[in-house]
C-alpha cells in the first residue's frame, strides 16, 4: 500500500479567541442554562490541544477508496494505527478548531426542540476521512448529550467530492449502529476521542 | 589499624561490574569512614589495590581506579600529607593517558585539584604535570558528554586556582584551551567553556602575552554561538535556560577589550538582522561590553552605535499605545517589542555616560548635530493637536523623547546641549515667552482652550523636565548633581518655570472634560509634578512656583472631583509629591506642603455640603495622609472631629445621613488608619484616644436616639473598637477598660451593686428581670460595646470588678445578646488558672468564672428539671424567673449559644471542663427523643416544668458544635490574644466522636438521630481533614449516613455541602483510600441521590466529581455499580446548569470505559 500525503501541509488557522462565559456573581440557584452552539463547539473542541490529532493524521493519508465505508474501515484500522504510531508528532497537535473543520458558527441547537446539526468542513474535497470525522463527531455528541436530542452531521455544501454520499451514510441511523458493532471501528472512534474527555 | 580482610572484600565488591549499584555504593562508603576514623590509610588502600590498578585488564582497572578516584572525592575535607598527595597525583597525571580507564583519572584530578590548603593542596609542580599530561593526553572533543564535562571542570579548577601553575605553559596553553572548547555543543558544558574563556583572559592578563595573538582564535570560537538560541524543552532534567546561557557568553564576550575590534563590529551586524531575540541580546551585549571595554575603545566605534541604536529606538517605540503609558515611567515599557526600544536606551544612556565630556569625548554632539534627530523634530512639532499626529508621527515623537530624556540626564553638560539646541525652540513653539500666562486671569475670563496647542512640543518639553529632575535628583546608581549658577540649563529653568507652570495649569483648566484631550491632562499633571518634585527650594526652581503648583492640585482636588481622570491623576499627583518631600527631609517644602494640601484639604471633612461624595473625600485623604506620618496625624485629627460631631449629630438629634457618615467614617477608620498606623508609629496613642473618646460620648449622650441604622453604626463602632484596643499595650487597655467600666456603671439598669443572684429575694429579681426585658437602647449599646472591648483583650489585663461582671454578661447572654456571649467566651478563655497577687477583685480564676457562670444559671435553663437545682441555698434563681416570665425556649436557645462561646474559649486553651458543656448541649440534642417516644408522659410532665425542647432548641444546640470548632472573625483568635492550644481541634473531635457515635447508635428516634447527625455534621466539617482520614474506616459509614438524613432537609444544604466536600477529601487522599474501598458501595449510592440534589447546583457538581474519583477504586468494587451511575449521569447530562452538565460528560465517559463497549446508545 503507498501512501503519501494529500494534504501534507494543511493550513492552520490560529485559534479563536476563547469568548469566556461571565459567570453572574448573583448566580440564581434555579435558572435554566440552556444548552447552545458555545457549549457544543466546546464539546467538539475543547479539552487539550491534542484533540483530534488522530483524525487529522487520517485526514492526511491518501487512501484509494473503492469499497464501502464500512469495509474500508474495518481493513485498514489495523494498518493505520501503525502509521499513527510514526506520525503522531508532539510538535503539531493541530485541532479541529485551528483546522477550520468545525467552527462556532456552524453548529445550529434548538434546546426547546431537541436538535443539533453540526455542518463541518474537509480540509480538500476529495478527503477520505471526512465519513471517520463525521462519525467521531457524531458520537462524541451523543455521549455528550442528552438523550432526548437528535443530532444531525452534515458537510458543508460544496466542500466535498461525494458530499451527497457521505451525508446520507452519517445520517443512516442503521448504518451508523453498525459501524460502532465494529470492534476495530469503534477501538479506533474511542482512541480518538479519548483526549477530548480530559 | 583495620585489618585487610576486614575492609578488601568491599573492594571487591566495587570493582566487581556485576554487583548492583547500591551495594557497590555501600561498599565506598564503607571504605570511606573507615579512612576518615584514621583506621586505614590511603597508602595502605593503594598498596592492597595494587593488582587492580594495574592490571591489564581494562574494565577491571577502570573499576579500581574509579574506586581511588571516589573515595579522594569523600575525603576532600580530611587533611592529608603531601607525600601522599604528590604519589597520587602523579598517580592520576599519569593516568590520564590511559584512555580506557579515563573516567576514574578525572574524577581523581578533580577530587585532588579541589583540595584546599589547610588539608594538604596539590603542589604547583604537580599541578603543572598535570595541565601538561592534560594538553598531551587528552581529546576532549572526542570524550562523552560526562566525561568532556569533567574535563572542563578539570581545566576550570586548574585555571582558577593554580593559575601560577599553568601560566608559564603560555601558547601551548591557549591553543589546547581552543582545541577543547571548539565545537562544543552540551549546554552544561558550553556554561562551563563560556567560564573558562573569561578565565583564561583574566590568568594572561598582559595584553602583550599570548592571548593576544590568540585572541581572534578564541573570539572565532565564541562568536559562533551568538545569539543563543536555544530551544530545549523543558522537561529535561538539564536545568540550564536559555538566559544563563546567553549571560555566560555574555561575560566571556566582555572579559577582554582585546575581544573590542571582534566583538563591536558582531554585534553591530546582529543588531541589524531580523530576528527580534537577536536585536535584544546584542544590544544587552553592548551595554555590558561598554562598561568593560572603556571608553578609548568603544569611541572608535561611536558613529557606527549611534546610527544603528538610532534605528532601533525609533523603529521599535510603542506606536499605538497612549501617552499614558509612557508618562507612568519612562524607563520601563515592557512589551515584546518594545522592549528592543528600551533596552536601546538603557545601552544609549550607558554609552552616553562612558563618552562623556570628561573623559574627552562627547558622544553628545551626535545626538544634537545628527540630521535625523532635527528631521524628526521638525516634523513631530509641525503638527498641532495630538488627534492630529499619525501613528508614525506618535511613534518618532515617543521615540525623540525619550533619546532626549536619555540623554538630557545623564550629565550636566549634556543637558546644557540638549537645551542649547531644543529647549528654547519648544518654548517658542508653545508660545510661552510672548504670553504672559496667569491662572487667575484665566479663571476669571473666558480663556479659550488654544486649538493649536502643539502636543509634540509639550510632550518634549515635559520630557526635558523630567529629565533635568532626575539629574538634580539623581536616578538609579548616579548621583545627585547640585545645579550651578553657570549651568545653561539651569538658567533657562529659573526664567521659565514659573510662565511654564502657569501655562501647564492653564491646559489643564481650559481642557474640559473631553475625552479627546485626556493625553493633554496627563502631560500637564505630569508637568506640574515634575517641577513640584524638584529638590532644593531656590535653584533651578523657586519654592514659590512649588507652592503655586500645589495650589492649582489642591484647586482640582476640592473643585473638580466629577472630571474623574483629572481628579485621579491630580491626587496620584500629590501623593507622589508627598512622597518625595518626606523622603528628602526638606523642611521648607514640608511647611508649604503641610500648610497647603493638608490645611485645605483636611477642611472637606468639616464640610458637610460640598459638591464631594464622602468616599472620594476619604480617598483623598487617605492618599494625602499615608504620604507621613504628620499628615496622618493631621487626618486623624480631623477624622476624630468628625466622628464626633456626626455622633452628636446622630444620636441626639436621629439625623439619619450622619449615621451614613459615621459608619462611612468608622470603616475608613477601621479598615485604613489603623492599619497604616499599625505599620508605621503611634499606634498606641491614637488607638487609646480613640477608645476613650468614643467612651466619652456614650457618657455625656443620655439618650440614644438612632433608628433602624443602629446596629449598622453599632456593628461598625464595635469592629472599630475592637481593633482599637486588640494591639494596645496591656497598660492602655487597663485604662480603656476602667473607663467603659465607669460609663457601663451608669447604666439605667445595673445590678450589680445588689448582687442579684446571692440574694435569692424573689421579688428582686422579679423586678430584676422586668427590667432586662425592657432595656433602653443606650444600655445595649453600652453592654455590647463593653463586650467587644472584653474580647479583645490581652490576657493579664485586669478586668474591674471581674466577678460582677461575669454575672452581668451572664443575664445579657439569657437575654441574647451574642456579643456578651463572645466576651465571657474570651474572659473565660483568657483567665488564670492560680492567682498569685493578693489583690483579687480585678482577678479571678478559671474554676471561679465558671462557677459565678453556673450559679448566674445559665447551666440551669438547660437541665431538665430547674426546680431540683433550687434546693440550696440559690433555690430560687434567675433561671426559674425567665421560665416563668417569657418564653423558655427562647431563653434556652440563648442559654445554648452562651454555653457554645464559653465551651470555645475552654476549648481552645485546652481545658478538659469543655467536656461538662458538650455533654450539656448533647442531653438538649438527645431530649428531643423523648418527646416522642412518650407522648403521654411528656405531656404529663410539661405541666409539672418537665423537659419540654422546642425543635428551634434542639437546632440551635447542634449548631453550637458549629461555634465550637469553627474559626471566629470577631474574637477568640491570634488578632485578640486567645489562648490557642495547638491540635485542640483534633482533640476536642476525637473525644467527641466516640460519644456522639454511641448515641447514635442508641438513639431509636429518627428525630433525635437527625439533630445528632447534624452536630455529627457541623464536628466532622469543621475538623481538620487529616484527623477524619485516620479515623476514616469508623467514620466514613455515619458520614454517609448523615449526608443521607441531612440532605433531605432545606434547612441542612450548607452542611450538606461542606459533609460532601470532606468527603472528596478523603476520596482524594492516599491514607483514606482503603476506608474508600470498603465502603464503595453505600458512598456511590448516596452520591448517585446528590447528583440530583436540587437545592444547590455545586452539590451536584462536587458529586459527580467525586463519582469520577471513585473510578480510580478496585475495578470489582465499582463495576457492579456502573449501569445505576451510567444510568444517573444520563440524567444529569439534560441538567439545568451548564458546569454539572460538563462535569457529567467527564463521569460518563470515566465510567463508560471501566468496560470496554455497551455505553448504551
Amino acid at each position: 500500500m503507498v501512501s503519501g500525503l494529500i494534504n501534507a501541509n494543511p493550513t492552520v488557522y490560529e485559534r479563536k479567541e476563547r469568548r469566556v462565559r461571565s459567570a453572574p456573581a448573583d448566580a440564581d440557584e434555579y435558572a435554566v442554562e440552556h444548552i447552545d452552539a458555545q457549549e457544543i463547539f466546546d464539546i467538539l473542541c475543547c479539552g487539550s490541544r491534542i484533540p483530534y490529532v488522530f483524525i487529522i493524521c487520517f485526514l492526511s493519508m491518501t487512501w484509494v477508496l473503492k469499497t464501502t465505508v464500512h469495509a474500508f474501515l474495518s481493513v485498514i484500522s489495523i494498518t493505520i494505527s501503525n502509521h499513527v504510531r510514526d506520525i503522531k508528532d508532539p510538535e503539531h497537535p493541530y485541532s479541529l478548531e485551528e483546522l477550520k473543520v468545525v467552527t462556532e458558527d456552524a453548529i445550529d441547537v434548538d434546546d426547546e426542540q431537541s436538535h443539533v446539526r453540526v455542518t463541518f468542513t474537509p480540509t480538500v474535497e476529495h478527503c477520505s476521512m471526512a465519513t471517520v470525522i463525521g462519525l467521531c463527531i457524531r458520537v462524541k455528541l451523543m455521549r455528550s448529550l442528552p438523550s432526548r436530542y437528535k443530532v444531525d452531521i452534515r458537510l458543508a455544501p460544496g466542500s466535498h467530492a461525494t458530499e451527497a454520499a457521505v451525508n446520507k451514510q452519517l445520517n443512516d441511523k442503521e448504518r451508523i449502529a453498525a459501524a460502532l458493532e465494529n470492534p476495530n471501528l469503534l477501538d479506533m472512534v474511542d482512541d480518538c476521542l479519548a483526549p477530548t474527555f480530559a | 589499624m583495620a585489618k585487610p580482610s576486614t575492609w578488601i572484600p568491599h573492594v571487591e565488591t566495587f570493582v566487581d561490574a556485576s554487583r548492583p549499584s547500591n551495594q557497590q555504593a555501600a561498599s565506598l562508603e564503607a571504605i570511606a569512614a573507615l579512612v576518615k576514623k584514621d583506621l586505614l590509610t590511603m597508602e595502605a588502600v593503594v598498596r592492597e589495590m595494587e593488582m587492580y590498578l594495574t592490571t591489564t585488564d581494562h574494565a577491571l582497572r577502570a573499576r579500581g581506579i574509579l574506586l581511588l578516584a571516589e573515595l579522594l572525592t569523600r575525603l576532600v575535607s580530611k587533611p592529608l600529607d603531601s607525600a601522599t598527595i604528590h604519589s597520587l597525583t602523579g598517580f592520576f597525571t599519569s593516568r590520564l593517558a590511559d584512555w580506557q580507564a579515563l573516567h576514574g583519572a578525572l574524577v581523581g584530578c578533580l577530587a585532588l585539584l579541589r583540595r584546599s590548603t589547610n588539608v594538604g593542596m596539590v603542589t604547583v609542580t604537580d599541578a603543572r604535570m598535570l595541565m601538561k599530561s592534560y594538553l598531551e593526553n587528552l581529546q576532549v572533543q572526542s570524550l562523552a558528554l560526562h566525561d568532556r564535562k569533567m574535563c572542563f571542570e578539570l581545566l576550570e579548577c586548574l585555571l582558577e586556582h593554580y593559575a601560577d601553575a599553568v601560566a608559564p605553559l603560555g601558547d601551548d596553553l591557549v591553543y589546547g584551551i581552543c582545541e577543547a572548547i571548539d565545537e562544543e555543543k552540551d549546554p552544561q558544558c558550553l556554561l562551563l567553556t563560556f567560564h573558562i574563556v573569561g578565565v583564561l583572559v583574566r590568568v594572561f592578563h598582559d595584553p602583550l602575552g599570548s592571548i593576544s595573538s590568540f585572541a581572534g582564535d578564541l573570539f572565532d570560537i565564541l562568536s559562533r554561538y551568538f545569539p543563543i538560541y536555544f530551544t530545549h524543552p523543558k522537561n529535561d532534567d538539564i536545568d540550564v535556560k536559555k538566559d544563563d546561557l546567553s549571560r555566560a557568553l555574555m561575560h566571556a564576550f566582555a572579559s577582554t577589550p582585546l575581544f573590542e575590534p571582534f566583538v563591536i563590529p558582531l554585534l553591530l551586524d546582529k543588531l541589524s538582522s531580523s530576528l527580534l531575540s537577536a536585536k535584544l541580546d546584542s544590544l544587552k551585549y553592548l551595554s555590558y561590553c561598554t562598561l568593560h571595554y572603556g571608553a578609548d575603545r568603544i569611541a572608535k566605534h561611536a558613529k557606527a552605535i549611534w546610527s544603528s541604536l538610532k534605528e532601533a529606538i525609533c523603529t521599535f517605540s510603542p506606536q499605538d499605545t497612549s501617552f499614558l503609558l509612557a508618562f507612568e515611567s519612562p524607563e520601563d515599557m515592557r512589551s515584546q517589542e518594545n522592549e528592543v526600544a528600551a533596552e536601546a536606551l538603557v545601552c544609549l544612556e550607558r554609552i552616553l555616560v562612558q563618552l562623556d565630556s570628561s573623559s574627552g569625548y562627547s558622544f553628545i554632539n551626535f545626538i544634537v548635530e545628527d540630521e535625523d534627530i532635527e528631521m524628526i523634530f521638525r516634523s513631530v512639532t509641525g503638527v498641532l493637536g495630538y488627534k492630529d499626529l499619525t501613528a508614525e508621527g506618535k511613534q518618532k515623537l515617543h521615540a525623540l523623547g525619550n533619546i532626549l530624556f536619555v540623554s538630557a540626564r545623564v550629565s550636566s553638560s549634556s543637558c546644557n546641549k540638549v537645551f542649547q539646541r531644543f529647549f528654547t525652540r519648544l518654548i517658542e513653539i508653545l508660545g510661552i515667552s510672548s504670553r504672559n500666562f496667569s491662572v487667575d486671569s484665566i479663571l476669571n475670563d473666558s480663556y479659550v482652550f488654544p486649538e493649536g496647542l502643539n502636543f509634540g512640543a509639550l510632550y518634549l518639553c515635559i520630557n526635558l523636565l523630567v529629565a533635568c529632575r532626575d539629574l538634580t535628583v539623581g536616578f538609579k546608581e548616579t548621583k545627585p548633581y547640585y545645579p550651578q549658577v553657570e549651568d545653561f540649563w539651569c538658567c533657562l529653568l529659573q526664567n521659565f518655570s514659573g510662565p511654564l507652570a502657569d501655562f501647564l495649569g492653564s491646559t489643564l483648566i481650559a481642557c474640559g472634560s473631553h475625552d479627546t484631550e485626556k493625553d493633554y491632562f496627563y502631560s500637564g499633571v505630569k508637568g506640574l509634578q515634575t517641577l513640584a518634585t524638584f529638590p532644593g527650594s531656590s535653584m533651578p526652581i523657586s519654592k514659590a512656583i512649588c507652592e503655586k503648583v500645589l495650589t492649582m492640585f489642591v484647586s482640582i482636588i476640592t473643585g473638580r472631583c466629577e472630571e474623574e481622570l483629572l481628579w485621579k491623576l491630580a491626587l496620584k499627583a500629590l501623593i507622589q509629591i508627598g512622597t518625595f518631600i518626606e523622603s528628602s527631609y526638606d523642611t521648607e517644602k514640608r511647611t508649604s506642603y503641610m500648610n497647603i494640601i493638608v490645611g485645605e484639604t483636611f477642611s472637606l471633612l468639616s464640610l458637610d455640603d460640598s459638591g464631594m461624595p464622602l468616599p472620594l473625600k476619604l480617598e483623598a485623604l487617605n492618599g494625602i495622609g499615608s504620604t507621613g506620618l504628620d499628615y496622618m496625624m493631621r487626618l486623624i485629627q480631623g477624622l476624630e472631629e468628625a466622628i464626633s460631631a456626626n455622633f452628636v449629630k446622630a444620636s441626639v438629634e436621629g439625623n439619619v445621613k450622619s449615621v451614613e457618615i459615621l459608619i462611612y467614617l468608622l470603616k475608613f477608620y477601621s479598615g485604613q488608619v489603623l492599619p497604616w498606623l499599625k505599620k508605621t508609629v503611634g499606634f498606641e496613642e491614637v488607638a487609646l484616644r480613640f477608645a476613650v473618646n468614643i467612651w466619652d460620648q456614650l457618657e455625656s449622650s443620655k439618650a440614644l436616639n438612632i433608628g433602624i441604622q443602629g446596629q449598622g453604626l453599632l456593628d461598625a463602632i464595635m469592629t472599630a473598637m475592637r481593633l482599637a484596643v486588640g494591639d494596645c499595650t496591656e497598660e492602655s487597655q487597663a485604662l480603656i477598660v476602667q473607663k467603659a467600666y465607669c460609663v457601663l456603671s451608669s447604666m439605667t439598669f445595673f445590678p450589680l451593686k445588689e448582687s442579684v443572684p446571692l440574694a435569692p429575694i424573689k421579688l428582686e429579681n422579679l423586678k430584676l428581670i422586668q427590667n432586662i426585658v425592657s432595656l433602653s437602647s443606650r444600655d445595649e449599646w453600652l453592654i455590647s460595646l463593653f463586650s467587644s472591648v472584653l474580647t479583645a483583650l490581652h490576657p493579664p489585663t485586669p478586668i474591674p470588678e471581674v466577678r460582677e461582671i461575669l454575672k452581668l454578661l451572664t443575664i445579657f447572654v439569657l437575654k441574647g445578646y451574642v456579643p456578651a456571649a463572645q466576651a465571657l467566651g474570651s474572659i473565660i478563655n483568657k483567665c488564670p488558672l492560680k492567682i498569685n497577687t493578693i489583690e483579687t477583685s480585678s482577678v479571678c480564676t478559671l474554676e471561679e468564672a465558671l462557677d459565678i457562670i453556673q450559679k448566674t444559671g445559665l447551666y440551669s435553663v438547660l437541665s431538665k428539671d430547674p426546680l431540683s437545682n433550687g434546693t440550696d441555698g440559690s433555690s430560687q434563681n434567675l433561671s426559674n424567673l425567665f421560665c416563668v416570665t417569657s418564653s423558655k425556649s427562647l431563653f434556652q436557645i440563648h442559654a445554648i449559644v452562651g454555653l457554645a462561646w464559653i465551651g470555645k474559649g475552654l476549648v481552645m486553651r485546652g481545658h478538659e471542663k469543655v467536656t461538662e458543656i458538650a455533654m450539656l448541649i448533647l442531653k438538649c440534642l438527645l431530649s428531643s427523643s423523648s418527646k416522642e417516644i412518650m407522648p403521654l408522659q411528656q405531656n404529663a410532665l410539661e405541666n409539672g416544668n418537665g423537659p419540654d425542647i422546642d425543635p428551634s432548641v434542639v437546632r440551635s444546640a447542634a449548631d453550637a458544635f458549629h461555634i465550637l470548632l469553627s474559626d471566629s472573625e470577631v474574637c477568640l483568635n491570634k488578632k485578640f490574644h486567645a489562648a490557642i492550644r495547638p491540635l485542640y481541634k483534633q482533640h476536642f473531635f476525637s473525644s467527641m466522636i466516640p460519644i456522639l457515635l454511641s448515641s447514635i447508635k442508641d438513639t431509636e428516634s429518627s428525630v433525635a438521630r437527625a439533630s445528632l447527625y447534624q452536630a455529627f455534621g457541623h464536628l466532622i466539617s469543621d475538623a481538620p481533614l487529616a484527623a477524619i482520614v485516620t479515623e476514616a474506616k469508623k467514620l466514613l459509614p455515619p458520614l454517609m449516613n448523615a449526608i443521607s438524613i441531612l440532605s433531605l432537609d432545606n434547612l441542612n444544604k450548607d452542611l450538606t455541602y461542606s459533609l460532601l466536600l470532606v468527603l472528596s477529601g478523603i476520596l482524594m487522599d492516599e491514607n483514606g483510600k482503603e476506608a474508600v474501598t470498603e465502603n464503595a458501595h453505600s458512598i456511590i449510592t448516596n452520591l448517585l441521590t446528590l447528583t440530583s440534589y436540587p437545592l444547590m447546583m455545586v452539590v451536584r457538581e462536587t458529586a459527580i466529581q467525586c463519582l469520577v474519583a471513585m473510578t480510580g477504586l478496585p475495578y470489582t468494587r465499582i463495576y457492579p455499580m456502573r449501569t445505576q451511575v451510567l444510568q444517573a449521569m444520563t440524567k444529569a447530562l439534560d441538567d439545568r446548569k451548564r458546569s454539572v452538565r460538563q462535569e457529567a460528560i467527564r463521569c460518563r465517559q470515566a465510567w463508560a470505559s471501566i468496560a470496554s463497549r455497551s455505553l448504551h446508545f
